[in-house]
């Protein structure tokens, strides 16, 4: 139901103290109080957090799904930034 | 087809419980029926939320009733097997939903009721009553700030759902009155310390009713005429269809589970 007068709005959920706010969907909501409430009664519903924020979509900046041959591809070769392509010697133990 | 309804041995705090258990279990009851049929998908699980809320509120305060009562009732008895005459629910509750208005200044003129109820009923000397009250208190704050900010947007929105809200807040603000009567039964649980005077509510009650009206460029009637009757299971034509709605399968087939 996207109308003008109940705009699409992003939900992250924080479920635990000391962990990130993440993604869990989206609502339609006529303003940030009702988007909040709307929030809360989707997506807590089971007790999934302890932080709830909203962000109107539109104020998302997204990445162009047709760039992505330039935007990630580069990364796929450098196997060396992962941790796990350096053997660590066995004196260093546990790091 | 059709059990027999039960009998229910109402002593003062028998009487009480099952006023607040109906209360609770007949507007769940209500939000229930929108369950499907909600203006949006958001507002479809807010009032269905708020349903829950409300059942698990009856659920508690029937199991405690049927203790109290000790005639071997119990929650399903109490809420399948009594007629319209022995429901003890304000009228304000088993008004119809009609639009979506009708549904939120209902919900808006009992929450602010039932939260400042249960607050207060935190200090109740039933120890059993005190920790319903610490619990409901909890969700009916939230229904009451759901609904007002509801109630402001209808009254503060659209030609359209100004009208609407206005005509809902006409329609039942003679139902509210009922809230803060109380019976020679509940002032012996008054004095005694158990049930507190919802009298003593009502000025903070009508502050936080007429602050979000005002806010929603709404207006409270000035009429003081005020309806009642459900506490003495005198009901509006309304229970009796929702009743039957609630009923028709533990009356037809009794004790069915599934």
């Amino acid at each position: 139901m996207a109308t003008p007068n109940t705009p699409l709005w992003e939900v992250f959920i924080r479920s635990r103290n000391g962990l990130a706010h993440k993604h869990v969907g989206s609502l339609h909501a006529s303003d940030t109080t009702m988007a909040l409430q709307a929030a809360r009664d989707l997506y807590t519903r089971r007790g999934e957090g302890l932080s709830i924020w909203v962000v109107p979509s539109n104020a998302i900046t997204a990445s162009d799904p047709s760039e992505k041959g330039m935007m990630f591809e580069p990364a796929e070769s450098k196997i060396y930034r992962h941790p796990t392509f350096y053997e660590v010697p066995d004196e260093v133990g546990h790091m | 087809m059709a059990v027999a309804s039960i009998q229910v041995s109402e002593t003062p705090l028998v009487l009480y419980t099952l006023r607040r258990a109906d209360d609770a279990l007949i507007l769940g009851h209500r939000l229930s029926e929108w369950c499907g049929h909600a203006p949006a998908m958001e507002e479809d699980m807010a009032l269905a939320n708020m349903g829950l809320d409300l059942l698990g509120q009856a659920r508690e305060l029937y199991a405690y009733a049927a203790k109290v009562e000790d005639k071997g009732n119990d929650e399903d008895r109490f809420a399948y097997l009594r007629d319209v005459r022995q429901y003890r629910n304000l009228l304000l509750l088993e008004q119809p939903n009609g639009d979506f208005a009708h549904t939120m200044v209902r919900q808006f003129f009992y929450s602010a009721f039932a939260d400042l109820y249960w607050r207060a009923m935190i200090q109740s000397a039933d120890a059993t009553l005190a920790a319903v009250a610490a619990k409901s208190e909890k969700e009916t704050a939230y229904h009451i700030r759901h609904s007002s900010e509801w109630i402001v947007r209808l009254g503060d929105g659209t030609a359209e759902s100004h009208a609407r809200a206005q005509s809902a807040i006409d329609h039942l603000w003679a139902f509210t009155g009922e809230m803060f009567h109380v019976d020679a039964s509940e002032r012996a649980l008054i004095d005694a310390g158990i049930a507190i005077d919802p009298a003593s509510l009502r000025a903070s009650w009508l502050k936080t009713v007429a602050d979000v009206v005002d806010e929603a460029t709404l207006a409270l009637p000035k009429s003081d005429w005020m309806q009642q009757g459900g506490r003495d299971g005198r009901h509006s034509e309304h229970l009796g269809h929702l009743l039957s709605e609630l009923q028709s399968m533990q009356r037809t087939f009794p004790g069915a589970t599934w």
